[in-house]
């Protein structure tokens, strides 16, 4: 052999750089964690029980209201302008708009519940609203909706669900909190509640939910975050 | 098949198992201090347990992997799956080699030649005889690395899913408590680590054995 193309040189190169690459943390859907993530993602799906329930909570173990973190990422707490609506559509027979008085005639639903974040603290509160299910009945969503997405005034801030998640007895479109109105650090007037899902998904300060035939991103899912982060 | 006290010290099922490990419990506990660092407390908000003795301190960042919380979970979710596999895989071969018997502790066997080993260890008596691969301390050491190793892909299988596992959550008491037994599991681990590679240090035939398997028996 004249020339040797592939010495033992380039070979040892070559796996180290598909080593990086294949495993770089900032880029996390590419490469060998991209596969993995999507393995993981059919593991997931495959472990989500539509009927399963998060474990309802004793008093004793709920969090001291002050101690519930808040969470958005405006600068300052996001408030609600005076002519807020709930705008709810995509594939839907009746798309239409909600005030909250009107969400609160649909079939309210309470749970006290473990919230779990994605950083690894849990908190208990107790949530009531209206079943995302009973939405979508009011609206008359199409069943080949496969996804929901919902989208708020905190800068945006949004994310996309599997409909067997969102359609989860236990994921409500949440109107107040220890019994009390939604204060607007926890998402007033409206935010999403979930037995099923990590912090990240309940999105705050809704403004539209659409029932999608595709999946969209998410705020934190764009960046690198695990999309179906169910839990 | 041969009987393992006519096998060679380390088969190769044996080797591969446990070379895989170095790499996978490397990356599994670096990214798992990574996840730490997105929230170094122990407990849930508001209830923080007070006998953590690191409360809010962070993992230096020579010991974490991924950057980031979201780079972080990809590599612990990517590869706990490998060293869970590793470990049913090591687990079948002890089982169906009769390997189990030169490796495991059963308490009956190994219990007296433990604390004997143990007792030649602190300078209170004299070597015993070994008969065998390894001595009744060692099959201990052994037994529990790997019950450590089961409890934490089952502690971490807690934090993973726990509503769908709600039944192995209620195991461990809870979501807190799995985290903590968690971070307790990979102390151990780690202190078992630096014990077996002191003593490795002290005894460097076992690591060449480690690598070709070293000599059969001269029956």
């Amino acid at each position: 052999m004249s020339e040797r193309i592939l010495t033992r040189r380039h070979v040892l190169l070559g796996a180290a750089a598909l080593g990086t690459s294949a495993c770089d943390s900032s880029r996390p859907r590419e490469g060998f964690l991209g596969v993995m993530e999507r393995f993981n993602k059919r593991v997931q799906t495959g472990l989500f029980s539509p009927t399963r329930l998060a474990p309802e909570e004793p008093v004793a173990r709920l969090t001291p209201p002050g101690d519930f973190p808040k969470y958005f990422i405006s600068e300052t707490v996001p408030l609600a302008p005076a002519d807020w609506r709930l705008e709810v559509g995509g594939l839907v027979s009746r798309p239409r708009t909600f005030s909250v008085e009107e969400l609160r005639r649909l079939p309210r639903t309470d749970f006290r519940i473990r919230h779990h974040c994605v950083e690894g603290w849990t908190a208990v509160a107790s949530w009531h609203g209206v079943r995302i299910i009973d939405l979508a009945q009011a609206v008359g969503a199409d069943p080949r909706a496969g996804f929901v997405e919902f989208r708020s005034f905190d800068q945006g801030y949004y994310s996309s669900w599997d409909a067997p998640s969102a359609l989860h007895p236990q994921t409500v479109l949440a109107y107040g909190m220890n019994g009390q109105p939604l204060t607007p650090g926890h998402g007033a007037p409206l935010r999403l509640y979930s037995g099923v899902k990590l912090g990240y998904k309940m999105v705050k300060y809704l403004t539209t939910v659409h029932f999608l035939p595709e999946a969209t991103g998410g705020t934190w899912e764009d960046r690198g975050y695990e999309w179906f982060a169910g839990v | 098949m041969q009987a393992p006290e006519q096998r060679r010290p380390q088969p190769w099922p044996i080797r591969l198992a446990h070379w895989a490990n170095v790499p996978l419990l490397a990356i599994l506990a670096a990214s798992g201090l990574q996840i730490l660092a997105a929230y170094p407390r122990m407990g849930p908000r508001g209830h923080l347990y007070s006998l953590y003795p690191f409360q809010g301190a962070v993992p230096p960042s020579w010991l974490r992997l991924g950057d980031w919380l979201a780079g972080a979970r990809h590599w612990h979710f990517a590869f706990g799956w490998f060293l869970a596999l590793n470990g049913c895989v090591y687990v079948l071969y002890l089982a169906l080699s009769g390997e189990w018997r030169r490796r495991l502790f059963l308490p009956r066997r190994d219990a007296r030649d433990a604390v004997a080993t143990l007792a030649y260890y602190l300078r209170i008596r004299p070597a015993p005889a070994q008969p065998g691969l390894y001595n009744g301390l060692q099959r201990l050491a052994y037994t529990c690395a790997l019950v450590l190793g089961a409890l934490s892909v089952l502690s971490g299988l807690v934090l993973y899913k726990p509503v769908q596992l709600q039944w192995l959550t209620a195991l461990f008491g809870g979501y807190d408590p799995a985290r903590a037994i968690h971070l307790l599991l990979l102390v151990l681990l780690a202190f078992f680590t630096v014990g077996h590679v002191v003593l490795v240090a002290l005894h460097p035939r076992t690591f060449g054995e480690m690598v070709t398997g070293g000599r059969k028996p001269d029956v």
